[in-house]
């Protein structure tokens, strides 16, 4: 009994976020009679493995202090590497896999070592990648989209006799694993005492620095990561693919109530956040509303998602 | 003479702790009135009560012969009471001139009328006597010395009938103190009351009319300069005559551990102002080091822990090598631990739970199974060590942040505990902590001491020092000054040694001869 009060006190704090969710699955639903189905669920399950994976190596950057905006480009690297590779050498998926997280993992490793080594702020060093990354794309690419196929779709497909992907599964995987890393490791808990005061951190003895370009490292390899996702999704290396997704990521991990003050963050959370932003682009697709209005309505529920967590968090307080 | 501001039967208390109890003094237009007293004795609560900072619990003003009753910082600007405090309050990135005219901005619909702006502030720098500071420089570009002096320049474009300064000469170079003498000189024919705290007492006695002395927050004495001579004014300002060998004779319970092997060896460390520090800790004992603020003491302690790296010298520990640390994570590693004087700012995680704050120096030493957590191990250390320090706490998951300063205190030495240390570096330990933390933390230096361990406790606290240090080391002006053992302590000779290095900078100052003919003029 104690042990079930336990885990309910441990939920607790995740229930406002959950019931955003389910409020938006319910609206949905009643907007439209085709939503509340399975086809819905494994068409959102198919579009999230990309931001899922983002944002596991966004929220360690967001609870480090940093932030990552060249998260988009680098996964158009990393999907650029794998066409090239693939299609011009006539590599297979598997010798080409590993070189485009490494080169993926090698830009984030940059934007940490230039960040953390110089002192310079990472918003500005990762807008930096974020020009040099997309650049390399289109040089790599020739500024086109090169098309891979059915070489590279299995993995972004429904696994016969199953309703999700090899993607989807490994994304989740990924959030199990980052959830781990950052609430049971000494380092995760090192990020969470450097994005609560780095200073108290050095005065404990604690070099904080390798661990920090890490979390850059690890965010660039889960672009590399996203990028298989993308890619085999699209089962083509677009080389503007993913323009102006570190803003959802952003966004997501925001929801799900990290702070981007550093010190605040949870992976899962996270995950729900990339969960409400595809619910709302898919739910608003069926209902049939406009483009604009998209955009709009995307822009409210971020906002107010936020809000909610806000007031719930200063009522609890007081 | 014309009393400027009078003060009457001043009082404030925080708590039931009174900072400063029954203060009258009046302070004369035209003339300059030295407020002196040790760390704490009640100097700046009373300029801040008068610059309208800080509220008095008890008591009245009167300014001019009008009741004055200042509500804030900007209230007590209105009435002419200016106050230059010890940190500056300019804004580095403006110009000289967008500083001294910040409050009121000359500009027509919001536009910057930046003639007006620089005719108005080449004036006021003209008639405080800085013409050679032009007014589109910025701030940050110039000297501190220089800043300090716009500071004061902005504080008596104000309309300046009582003028109180904090310290400035702690600042300022030699050259620099002349140049603000002269200007004071200046500021006191013109009839401005002047209130002016400082250590140096040379300088008191080169420039004040009347000095005050306060101690432990209850006015000694209001004397004219001509009464006073500097072994009276360091006599005032130690409480011995009074307290009848009550509290300077080492307390009866009071039990050596110290053994004869070196613990500690600290040799020729220079780091910033401190100035070639040299002294030996034993194993099991307990040194304490008194000197007033600023004087290097902290600085002293972060170069040996490598949180500064020292220009020169080196640190050795019992049985080790001579070493200069260029990160925390090296003395650590050596057996070094520092429990910090801003706890807030740099020794506690404060939106963190007691529990994480406890473990974090030994994370990765003792709870850490191939870089997992060994969870139970943690709760559980957590559970002994604040048992054993008596923390008030609903829980080990109850945030750090939300627990009272003394509850902090223990949860930042607990985080060293945990870690476990040969040589203990303690800045201020009871600094806003109540009686019975403060006791629990003596047992605590005591039962270190007896493991053998070695200890240094940075205290403003004479008392405290007396209470629980085998000896006690004196720093001034970034030196360490002399040494002395339990059976001579003496909170005369400490005070009189924590004012002696200030006074080697300022002799060479007043001895100049620039000062002597600059006061000479007309």
């Amino acid at each position: 009994m104690n042990r079930l009060q336990g885990f309910l006190k441990q939920l607790a704090p995740h229930l406002g976020l959950v019931a955003v969710l389910l409020v938006l699955v319910a609206i949905f639903s009643t907007l439209s009679n085709n939503f509340f189905q399975m086809s819905t669920v494994i068409s959102i399950a198919n579009q999230v493995p990309d931001l899922t994976f983002l944002v596991v190596g966004m929220t360690l950057v967001l609870i480090i202090g940093g932030i990552d905006l060249s998260v988009g480009s680098l996964l158009a690297v990393s999907s650029a590497v794998l066409g090239v590779l693939m299609v011009n050498y006539e590599w297979s998926i598997w010798a080409a896999l590993p070189i485009a997280v490494l080169v993926a993992s090698i830009g984030g490793g940059v934007n940490g070592a230039i960040s953390i080594g110089f002192g310079i702020p990472s918003f500005i060093v990762t807008l930096g990648m974020l020009e040099i990354a997309r650049g390399a794309t289109k040089v790599v690419t020739d500024s086109k989209a090169i098309y891979i196929g059915s070489r590279i779709e299995w993995f972004g497909q429904p696994l016969p006799g199953a309703f999700v992907s090899p993607a989807f599964m490994f994304a989740i995987a990924t959030v199990v694993l980052g959830q781990l890393f950052l609430t049971r490791t000494v380092w995760g808990r090192y990020c969470i005492a450097i994005g609560t005061n780095a200073e108290a951190v050095r005065m404990s003895g604690i070099r904080s620095a390798p661990l920090c370009i890490a979390i850059f490292a690890i965010s660039g390899m889960m672009c590399g990561l996203a990028g298989l996702a993308q890619t085999s999704r699209l089962s083509t290396a677009d080389p503007n693919a993913a323009i102006g997704i570190e803003l959802a990521a952003i966004a997501a991990c925001v929801i799900g109530g990290t702070s981007l003050m550093g010190g605040r963050g949870n992976v899962i959370r996270s995950f729900i956040g990339v969960l409400i932003i595809q619910v709302l682009q898919t739910g608003l697709a069926q209902v049939g509303v406009s483009d604009a209005s998209k955009q709009i309505i995307t822009g409210v529920v971020i906002v107010v998602a936020v809000l909610i967590d806000a007031l719930r968090t200063r009522w609890s307080r007081s | 003479m014309k009393v400027a501001l009078s003060v009457r039967g001043l009082t404030k208390s925080y708590g039931n702790v009174t900072v400063l109890n029954d203060v009258s003094i009046d302070f004369y237009a035209g003339h300059l009135h030295a407020l002196l007293g040790a760390n704490g004795a009640g100097k700046s609560t009373l300029c801040k009560i008068i610059s309208g900072l800080v509220s008095a619990s008890a008591g009245q003003m009167s300014l001019g012969g009008g009741d004055y009753q200042p509500g804030s910082k900007q209230d007590a600007e209105a009435s002419g009471v200016q106050i230059v405090q010890q940190e500056l309050n300019l804004i580095e990135t403006l110009s000289v001139a967008e500083n001294l005219r910040l409050a009121s901005l000359p500009n027509r619909w919001g536009v910057l009328r930046m003639s007006e702006l620089h005719r108005s502030a080449r004036e006021i720098l003209d008639r405080f006597g800085l013409p050679d500071v032009d007014t589109h420089t910025i701030v940050g570009s110039l000297g501190v010395g220089k800043q300090q002096m716009v500071e004061i320049a902005a504080a008596l474009a104000r309309d300046a009938r009582v003028l109180i300064l904090d310290e400035p000469t702690a600042a300022l170079s030699g050259s620099e103190s002349e140049e603000l003498f002269t200007h004071l000189t200046r500021m006191r024919e013109q009839g401005v009351a002047i209130i002016y705290i400082s250590h140096r007492l040379e300088e008191v006695q080169q420039l004040s009319d009347e000095v005050s002395v306060l101690r432990d927050g209850q006015l000694v004495t209001t004397e004219p300069i001509a009464n006073i001579n500097r072994e009276k004014m360091v006599a005032w300002m130690s409480s011995e005559e009074e307290a009848d060998d009550d509290s300077s004779q080492p307390a009866a319970s009071f039990v050596s551990h110290r053994r004869d092997e070196v613990g500690l060896s600290v040799q020729g460390i220079s780091c910033g102002m401190v100035n070639n520090v040299s002294f030996d800790v034993r194993r099991g004992e307990r040194l304490g080091i008194a000197g007033l603020v600023g004087s290097g003491r902290t600085e002293l302690l972060r170069a040996i822990f490598g949180a500064d790296v020292a220009d020169s010298g080196h640190v050795l520990l019992a049985g080790g090598e001579a070493v200069r640390f260029t990160h925390p994570s090296q003395a650590v590693e050596a057996g070094f631990a520092m429990v910090t004087e801003d706890r807030k700012q740099n020794g506690l995680l404060l939106t963190q739970p007691i529990r994480a704050n406890t473990s974090l120096a030994a994370l990765a030493t003792k709870f850490s199974a191939k870089g997992w957590i060994r969870q139970t191990a943690e709760a559980e250390s957590a559970s002994a060590i604040h048992a054993s320090l008596e923390t008030r706490c609903q829980s080990l998951e109850q945030l750090v942040g939300t627990l009272s300063g003394g509850n902090q205190q223990k949860v930042a030495v607990a985080k060293w505990l945990t870690r476990g240390a040969e040589v203990y570096l303690f800045d201020e330990p009871s600094r806003g902590i109540d009686v019975a933390a403060r006791g629990k933390l003596y047992e605590l230096f005591e039962e270190l001491a007896k493991q053998g361990k070695t200890i240094v406790i940075v205290s403003s606290d004479l008392e405290e020092l007396f209470e629980t240090c085998d000896a006690i080391a004196v720093m001034s002006a970034g030196r360490m000054v002399t040494k002395y053992e339990r059976n001579d302590f003496s909170e005369d000779a400490i005070l009189e040694a924590s004012f002696a290095g200030q006074e080697s900078q300022l002799t060479t100052a007043l001895s100049d001869d620039k000062w002597q003919n600059e006061e000479a003029k007309p």
